[in-house]
């Protein structure tokens, strides 16, 4: 499903068959007036939108469980920082760059802006789109977000505060919406190739991916990470707990990503489909888990909590661009496979020299793909259009990121200095530390 | 006096405090440390790449003891606190110059 269908087409999808209810195949018992049909598509994007405003909590546990704890404040301070830049760019330019309206005979690559979006006045009702257009708006920004949080992971430990904000102000500003115009804004993607992406293993997850790998090269590794003869320095996470509690709170929050992109809950079809999400969902990300767990204690004699939370994760991504599709089996398989694909590419890119702090390379951008790819199997895709929708991405995501650090780096500078660095950056940039009362690591 | 400093296994403090508390051992000092031995740590597996722990969390007692009871001490802590394998740490003795206790100002055995 693409959102553009319901953003342009809702009045069609939702009045009209509801109007006409003889046309639809529903019996007419189960058909709900228009005024209820807005009430419940519109709960349903509100309860979607606190789930996935809350996904940010998540990010920010899990890598507050996985950095070292000299650096633990400042990465809370990053994400609190991350999920208010996103939302204020997102009302500023975001939302409209992501839905510029295309006309009909564009290629539907270059949107454009069309001004600072207006939500609705006091007690009025959008009842012509079917839902309300602020509850869309809320639910549209916390994707933005999302794909801001993707980052941090990656680049902890070694950027400074102010060169991060302004990467994160440019992405959630400009880069995430223009990719998002493609498809769910019914451009390029969407209307050329039928690109599909239900909630966004690409949009919104290798979008992150793309903009935390090339951040990762750009900026480097942390200081002492890889030393001479491709030896790998291990720098333990420091908490496992706000790991694991940040992981489940990230798995909650997928049912609102996911199920609430179902985008309607006005008639009985609609939220059955979104039951069934709900569960593919969990499987994929139960199979990720089961299949991280597994490897593990078979590759390395013990498993690995923190690549069981990975699995999980990556099995969630691995699930979002075709939720609804999907048998049960297939979603555990879908997600069996986004948990291998974390197993194996961690170590893969320790090998490349590239320091990905919490794996988000891994869970978000690699599972991504394969998400994505899938659905030409399960879903209503061609391999083709979902490989183009793939690398489009990477192109723009990879090039508009490249510029920003690159900016970033030859002008304010992204790292703290190598003494700052090794005491920590909670020391140098915060000056409130995590854990007080212990040493720092 | 002697100042009796043993380095043991952290599971190992309960069995050993509850040993040496049945001798008469009225008092000790117990700190979280880490180090090493002939063991030199060991080597762990973390999201695929190996690392070696070189410090090893072990716990540290610290008892002055009477001349007295002294021997027993560190014979009480050697029993205790083995488990037959590497890294069961050590027992040093020190002689003890003196001991004074804070609120009362007694100073040497009555102190302890």
């Amino acid at each position: 499903m693409k959102r553009s269908n319901l953003k342009f087409a809702a009045l069609a999808l939702g009045a009209a068959t509801i109007a006409q209810p003889a046309m639809a195949a529903v019996p007419e018992a189960e058909v709900v007036a228009p005024g209820t049909a807005y009430i419940l598509n519109t709960l349903l994007f509100l309860i979607g939108g606190f789930l996935v405003m809350w996904m940010a909590a998540g990010f920010a546990m899990l890598e507050a469980g996985l950095v070292r704890a000299k650096n633990t404040s400042t990465q809370c301070l990053k994400n609190i920082g991350l999920y208010s830049i996103a939302g204020l760019m997102f009302w500023v330019v975001g939302y409209n760059i992501a839905y510029p309206g295309f006309a009909e005979d564009s290629l539907g690559l270059i949107g454009g802006f069309t001004g600072i979006y207006s939500m609705q006045g006091v007690g009025e009702a959008d009842t012509e789109t079917g839902y309300s257009v602020a509850s869309d708006w809320f639910f549209q920004m916390v994707f933005c977000a999302t794909t801001a949080s993707i980052v941090s992971g990656t680049v902890a430990e070694r950027v400074k505060i102010i060169p991060f904000f302004i990467f994160v102000t440019v992405l959630t500003g400009i880069i995430y919406p223009v990719v998002v115009s493609w498809e769910w804004g019914g451009g390029y993607l969407d209307s050329v190739h039928d690109f599909s992406d239900f909630a966004g293993s690409t949009l919104v997850h290798s979008t992150g991916g793309w903009a935390a790998l090339v951040g990762a090269i750009i900026i480097g590794s942390r200081v002492g990470r890889y030393g001479p003869d491709g030896k790998v320095n291990v720098f333990p996470g420091t908490n496992i707990p706000l790991a694991t509690l940040g992981t489940f709170v990230l798995w909650l929050g997928w049912f609102g990503f996911n199920g609430a992109s179902q985008l309607a809950m006005g008639t009985v079809g609609d939220v059955s489909d979104v039951s069934k999400i709900f569960v593919n969902t969990n499987m994929a990300a139960a199979g990720g888990v089961i299949v991280a767990i597994i490897l593990t204690q078979v590759l390395y004699k013990k498993a690995d909590v923190t690549m069981a939370l990975n699995g999980a994760l990556a099995g969630l991504v691995s699930i979002t661009a075709e939720p609804l599709a999907p048998t049960v089996g297939q979603s555990i398989l879908i997600g069996g496979i986004g948990g291998a694909i974390v197993v194996f590419t961690v170590p893969l890119l320790d090998k490349l020299k590239i320091d990905d702090v919490v794996g988000a390379i891994p869970v978000h951008l690699f599972a991504g793909i394969w998400g994505t790819l899938i659905v030409a199997w399960t879903g209503d895709a061609t391999f083709v259009g979902q490989l183009v929708g793939v690398l489009l991405t990477a192109v723009w995501v990879s090039a508009a990121s490249a510029v920003v650090w690159l900016a970033l780096k030859y002008t304010i500078g992204v790292r703290p200095s190598e003494e700052d660095e090794l005491n920590g950056l909670d020391k140098a940039e915060i000056g409130v530390e995590a854990y007080p009362e212990f040493a720092r690591t | 006096m002697k100042f009796i400093i043993a380095i043991i296994k952290p599971f190992k403090l309960d069995e050993v405090r509850e040993a040496l508390g049945a001798i008469g051992v009225a008092g000790m000092t117990v700190s979280e440390v880490k180090g090493f031995g002939r063991q030199k740590g060991q080597t762990e597996i973390y999201r695929g790449a190996e690392y070696s722990t070189n410090m090893l969390p072990k716990v540290k007692l610290e008892i002055a003891a009477s001349d007295e009871i002294a021997a027993q001490v560190v014979e009480t802590i050697e029993q205790t606190a083995n488990t037959e394998a590497i890294g069961d740490g050590k027992i040093f003795v020190l002689d003890l110059a003196s001991a004074t206790r804070i609120r009362t100002g007694e100073s040497g055995e009555t102190a302890l």
